[in-house]
């Protein structure tokens, strides 16, 4: 059956109304206390550095500014952030000492507005020591790689070997052996509203009360809670009432909360900081990296009997809870929707010199899948199968189903998906659709995915990351509890309180919808209450809006407390109305004995009687004022002694097919049918269900075409707007057929599963496969690595044309940085030329910008300039270093710059050559390394910056010393670089 | 992601905002539409001491037609220039291009001459500006017209003097039995262009621009070129460029589109003009 919306069950939301006409509260609408101060946060340019000293005094003199806190400062008054895997590791949520990612806060000025608090970060001058970026994960784990953290002897944060079943002896017995070797990418489902926290501290005793968009898991709190030095009673913990997305990422507040409470304790005063776009983009949080060996024992039919996993995972630079979470979150589902018994895992997690990564919708299967399918389909190519035969005989068949590795899929029919989604979704007629688009030459291919989504996670499964030894000294970690609350007032009115942290989902409408059929009232009459408050609510470790839990736990708790509460009105109601309880009817806002509907009594005077009159209840029975029920699943056990683990407690099913067309004029990719069938059990909410997998599918079109956190060689952050981290616009979103079959779970109350993040797993790969399979036909099997972008598919189309003759590059190609080369003709002697170059009055001059220069030894220069290209300039500080001197010929420059909008360092050759006519020719070429907010936001232009600024020099050059000659004619003609 | 200070003087005369400008030099900047430069002013790239606002001088959103010139003032936004009904008879190139620019809601704010004073290199009004050999009318102490070639000088940088703005642009209108077409290519519908192409074709005579790839628009121009001549007239343009690689595209990726969107571009002007 097709999900045809025009006749699903769509539903109104209860949140729209707030939403849609903006008056929803979030984090920055909030009131805060009289005297707060804004906080603004200064962060580092480098990817690698060692922090020499931090000037702030002139940033201290700015009125309006209240406090400058350091790493140094935030230190006396918090411990470093816990780490997840037993490594002695300091994860401060501010540098200290020394900055080890692009982006990491290095200073908090609090001011009376965040403009002043901007202006101070101006005026702050730290002087650091760059250290060797370390940004390749597998460059990381050489031998000589630098260390990111002194306490270890490299930069690998963990390893662990698995091995299930007898993978080596299937290996042996198999023909053949297929293997892929993949690196997925950086990316970020980037919410529309970025992070924001509210701090207060009271000295006297409540201790720290902090509002947050923070979406769980609240096993966070306690990590918070230590890293404050204060119990968990003492950190209150609250949520705004709405939240404008999160999809993962706002898990990656918390060393903010941290961060901010500790400047409000500093500088006694309530804080309030609002993240904004480059910070987010910068430095918020991002998906892992990861590089993945992964090798398949296969028989001559496409049968696979073992996997071999070697992944490393690149963390960035700290190893910042929950990670190593990515890597483990998909423990038991490593060989996805197929029936295979022998699995061997080697998982390495590696630091780098890049923004500490975290929770993000589909955590971990975008990076198993990605692995996972193209080798199923590089299978095919190479025993020359049908992609589809491959799946099919690999696909699990019966349920429940034990995984290698120790996960129960619950329950699912993955061969009818199958089959019904390739005829439902008319897969013959894609296959024709190709044949049709290559027979007329044009470059078209169909891509396949089968996914195992899981949700629910079992909060144990982190410590599989741990040795059974470990866990055994540490104790066992297991389960994933859901909490739910009805109150009933004194007139009778319901309200349900959550433990899921919504960000936009709707839970509020599903909550109020469940609650209201169990009480027989309409769901405008339930009021459900989202925002999460520690001090108040019932919660867990497990709460939280991650690993969709709402549907399958929350819900299931929820049903748990309105069952409980209805039996016990109904026993009150059966009193009254002098029947059983069994037989009290709840419905149309009235509560009556069934088979006699007109002798009813309204639910509100049932509801509210305990609060009037205790006295007319049974007498064992307490007051029903409120229900508080904690659902907790048994099956989600600990990691057992052989590694097995149970990581997830449901299983939804996804089977995607897709075709692509690549345009042969641009290289780009376009979807031209997207076909994708789930199994998510039980469906409450068609429209919701609907809303969730076309969410999923954008960002994962996102991820598969457009994104990514992009770094330079040296650990430059490229990606710092939306320019430059195109997130797609529903001009790039392709339409999306989406089919359903439904196997309820036997294991939560509601029979749902999770539903919204499986085509962040399933649809980069399908896209990836379907471009591998257009590329076929002339490239045989390819390797790809996403996002897909035209340039990069541009190198499987046609050969460049020659060059034609007598081509010269305008730049050196070192491939390192910017490069460029220019020369100029100047009517003054060589010696006139090297003089100017050597005398610091002269050079002021000639400098763009200089604002004094000084010479502090004989071959060193330093100013004090504005540099810019059109209206962006910034003040930076020069130095400039000469060597290999041969005068007047020749000299080297080496030169660092730094300043407010970041820094850059280069080296430059310059020879001057005498000419015929007594003149001189410069020439030089250079070659520029740019980081820090420059770098961030403005990569297309730094090419032509970094040209026109250096030529700006000799172009004064040219003019000052030339100008001693002759003063009016013209002087130089510029040769290179496109003059 | 706060600005600097500046001040803010909202000019109610071309006069009042051209003596504020020669008044406070380098510092000064003017605001319209703001699409770039407000942007730039939040991330602290720009700090102006003093914005000129233009967008409440009187008579500054009133296109005309001057003298076989379509004149597009100061405050003319970009969808009330695409939006103008004649325009594809009047310059279509333009009505070729702009849609281009940017998304429906930054040409609901940005202006036209707002664009050619930024001087983005990957600027589609630039590069009609000077595809079709049109003005700039700057208005200082005195009053001069450039050719748009003349006033891209640069990567964002002009030829406009620190006490000048720009009063107007001014497109030729288009003659009879010229074909016009714009294509461009970036990562996203509305981002700025990797490689954008607009052809101008007259009987054999052929005009190609190319936006994009060099810090300024380039203009090539050959008399006749037949068929067979095409490919290694654009081939060797790709190479005369000084394409680069960065975050979003190769080197030879932009020289690869020069050659096939040039192609394409060149096919559909030729089929106009006939």
């Amino acid at each position: 059956m097709a999900f045809d919306t025009k006749t699903a069950d769509v539903e109104e939301r209860i949140e729209d109304g707030a939403l849609l006409s903006g008056s929803a509260q979030f984090i920055d609408d909030l009131p805060f206390a009289v005297g707060t101060l804004h906080a603004a946060i200064l962060r580092a340019p480098h990817a690698h550095a060692s922090i020499v000293s931090i000037d702030s005094s002139r940033a201290r003199a700015l009125p309006g500014v209240a406090a400058v806190i350091d790493g140094t400062a935030l230190a006396k008054v918090s411990e470093p952030l816990m780490v997840g895997v037993k490594i002695p590791i300091k994860c401060w949520p501010m540098a200290v000492d020394r900055a080890r990612y692009v982006g990491e806060p290095v200073v908090v000025v609090l001011a009376e507005d965040r403009y002043v608090a901007e202006d101070a970060l101006d005026l702050i001058e730290v002087n650091y020591t760059p250290l060797p970026p370390v940004i390749d994960p597998e460059a990381a784990l050489d031998m000589n790689a630098y260390v990111l953290h002194e306490e270890l002897e490299n930069n690998l944060g963990s390893e662990r070997t698995f091995r299930y079943g007898d993978p080596e002896s299937a290996r042996e017995a198999a023909p053949r052996c297929i293997a892929v070797k993949v690196r997925y990418p950086r990316n970020s489902c980037t919410p529309m509203e970025t992070y924001g926290v509210l701090a207060e501290y009271d000295p006297h005793g409540t201790g720290y009360d902090i509002q947050a968009n923070f979406q769980g898991p609240f096993s966070i709190h306690p990590v918070i809670a230590r890293a404050l030095k204060v119990p968990g009673s003492k950190l209150r913990l609250r949520t705004p009432p709405n939240s404008g997305g999160s999809f993962g990422v706002k898990q990656g507040v918390f060393p903010y909360i941290v961060l901010m409470a500790a400047c409000a304790r500093i500088a006694a005063r309530p804080v309030k900081w609002i993240e904004d776009r480059l910070e987010h983009l910068t430095a918020s949080v991002s998906a892992t990296n990861r590089v993945v060996e992964l090798q398949a024992a296969v028989e001559p039919d496409g049968r696979v009997t073992a996997l071999f996993w070697d992944q490393i995972e690149d963390v960035g630079a700290y190893l910042r809870a929950p990670e190593p979470a990515t890597l483990y979150r998909m423990h038991g589902n490593l060989c996805g929707a197929y029936d295979i018994a022998n699995l061997s895992v080697r998982n390495r997690i590696v630091m780098t010199n890049k923004t500490p990564t975290g929770l993000n919708r589909g955590f971990g299967g975008p990076q198993i899948y990605y692995a996972l399918e193209r080798l199923m389909q590089r299978i095919a190519q190479e025993l020359e199968l049908d992609p589809l035969d491959v799946i099919r005989r690999n696909l699990i068949s019966s349920f429940p189903y034990r995984t290698a590795s120790g996960t129960t899929y619950d329950s699912g029919d993955y061969v009818r998906a199958f089959d019904v989604a390739l005829n439902d979704g008319r897969y013959g007629e894609l296959l024709s659709r190709r044949d049709l688009a290559r027979a007329a030459g044009r470059i078209y291919g169909i891509g396949l995915t089968a996914a195992v989504e899981p949700s629910v996670s079992n909060m144990g499964y982190l410590s599989t990351a741990l040795t059974p030894a470990q866990r055994a000294k540490s104790g066992p970690k297991n389960g994933a509890h859901a909490a739910a609350t009805i109150s009933l007032d004194p007139v009778g009115s319901v309200t349900v309180q959550i433990d899921s942290v919504p960000q936009g989902q709707g839970h509020q409408t599903v909550a109020a919808k469940l609650v209201s059929g169990v009480l027989g009232l309409r769901s405008k009459d339930v009021r459900v209450v989202a925002e999460f408050d520690t001090a108040k609510d019932a919660w867990s470790i497990a709460a939280g809006n991650y690993s969709s839990r709402f549907a399958a736990s929350t819900l299931s708790a929820v049903q748990l407390a309105a069952d409980r509460l209805r039996h016990r009105l109904a026993r009150i109601a059966a009193g009254q109305l002098n029947g059983r309880p069994e037989d009290i009817v709840f419905a149309g806002g009235r509560v009556h004995l069934n088979g006699n509907p007109e002798a009813s009594i309204s639910f509100a005077r049932i509801a509210s009687a305990s609060h009037w009159a205790p006295g007319t209840l049974p007498d064992d029975m307490d007051p029903v004022v409120r229900e508080t029920a904690i659902w907790s699943p048994e099956e989600l056990a600990a990691p057992t002694g052989e590694d097995g683990i149970n990581s997830s407690l449901c299983h939804s099913f996804i089977f995607d097919f897709c075709g692509v067309e690549i345009d042969a004029v641009s290289g780009q990719v376009r979807v031209d049918r997207y076909v994708t069938m789930h199994d998510c059990g039980r469906v409450l909410h068609a429209g919701m269900v609907e809303g969730q997998i076309r969410g999923a599918f954008a960002q994962a079109i996102g991820a598969s075409l457009f994104e990514e956190f992009a770094y330079g060689p040296d650990g430059a952050f490229l990606a710092g707007t939306f320019a430059d981290y195109p997130v797609p616009t529903v001009l790039e979103i392709p339409t999306l057929d989406i089919l359903h079959i439904e196997t309820p779970s036997p294991l939560t109350l509601t029979g749902a599963k999770g539903v919204g993040e499986g085509n962040c797993m399933s649809t980069p790969v399908c896209v990836a496969n379907a471009v591998a399979d257009a590329l076929a036909p002339k490239c045989g099997a390819v390797d790809l690595v996403l996002p897909l972008t035209p340039a990069r598919i541009a190198e499987f189309l046609d050969a460049e044309p020659a060059a034609p003759e007598g081509y010269q590059p305008a730049a050196p190609t070192t491939g390192k940085g910017l490069t460029g080369r220019g020369r100029a003709k100047v009517s003054a002697s060589p010696q006139a030329i090297w003089d100017l170059l050597m005398d610091p009055e002269q050079l002021a001059a000639i400098i763009p910008g200089a604002h004094g220069v000084t010479q502090p030894s004989e071959d060193r220069f330093s100013a004090d300039v504005t540099l810019g290209v059109g209206p962006v300039k910034g003040r930076y500080k020069i130095d400039v270093a000469l060597s290999e001197l041969d005068p007047p010929s020749s000299a080297l420059l080496t030169g660092r710059a730094a300043g407010a909008l970041g820094m850059g360092e280069g080296t430059g050759h310059v020879s001057l050559t005498v000419l015929p006519d007594g003149g001189t020719e410069i020439a030089y070429e250079y070659e520029a390394r740019v980081g820090g907010k420059v770098a961030s936001v403005g990569g297309r232009l730094l090419d032509g910056a970094a040209r026109i600024v250096i030529g700006q020099f000799f172009t004064a050059l040219g003019r000052r010393a030339g100008g001693q000659r002759s003063l009016f004619a013209r002087l130089f003609v510029w040769i290179g670089d496109g003059k | 992601m706060k600005p600097a200070p500046f001040d803010y003087l909202r000019a109610g005369t071309v006069q009042e905002a051209q003596a504020a400008l020669a008044a406070e030099g380098e510092g000064a900047r003017v605001i319209a539409g703001g699409q770039s430069l407000v942007a730039m002013l939040n991330m602290r790239l720009a700090r102006p001491t003093l914005l000129v606002d233009v967008m409440h001088v009187a008579g500054g959103a009133e296109i005309r037609v001057e003298r076989g010139q379509l004149v597009v003032p100061f405050a003319v936004r970009q969808a009330a220039l695409l939006n103008r009904r004649d325009l594809l008879s009047e310059v279509p190139l333009l009505a070729a291009a702009l849609p281009w620019v940017g998304h429906v809601q930054t040409r609901a704010r940005g202006t036209v001459c707002g664009s050619v004073a930024h001087a983005d290199p990957s600027a589609e009004i630039a590069l009609a500006l000077v595809a079709l050999d049109g003005r700039v009318h700057l208005r200082g102490r005195g009053a001069r017209r450039l050719p748009a070639a003349e006033f891209f000088t640069g990567m964002m940088q002009t030829a406009a003097r620190p006490d000048e703005m720009i009063e107007a642009v001014s497109f030729p209108l288009s003659q009879e039995g010229t074909g016009h077409a714009f294509n461009e290519v970036g990562i996203r519908h509305g981002d700025f262009a990797i490689v954008s192409v607009a052809a101008i074709a007259t009987g054999d005579r052929l005009r190609l621009a190319i936006g994009g790839v060099n810090d300024t628009p380039l203009v090539r121009d050959w008399s006749s070129l037949d068929e067979r001549q095409v490919d290694d007239a654009l081939n060797d343009l790709a190479w005369s460029l000084d394409a680069r690689n960065d975050l979003h595209a190769t080197a030879r990726y932009r020289r690869d589109l020069v050659r096939r969107l040039g192609r394409k571009t060149i096919k559909e002007a030729r089929q106009c003009a006939a």
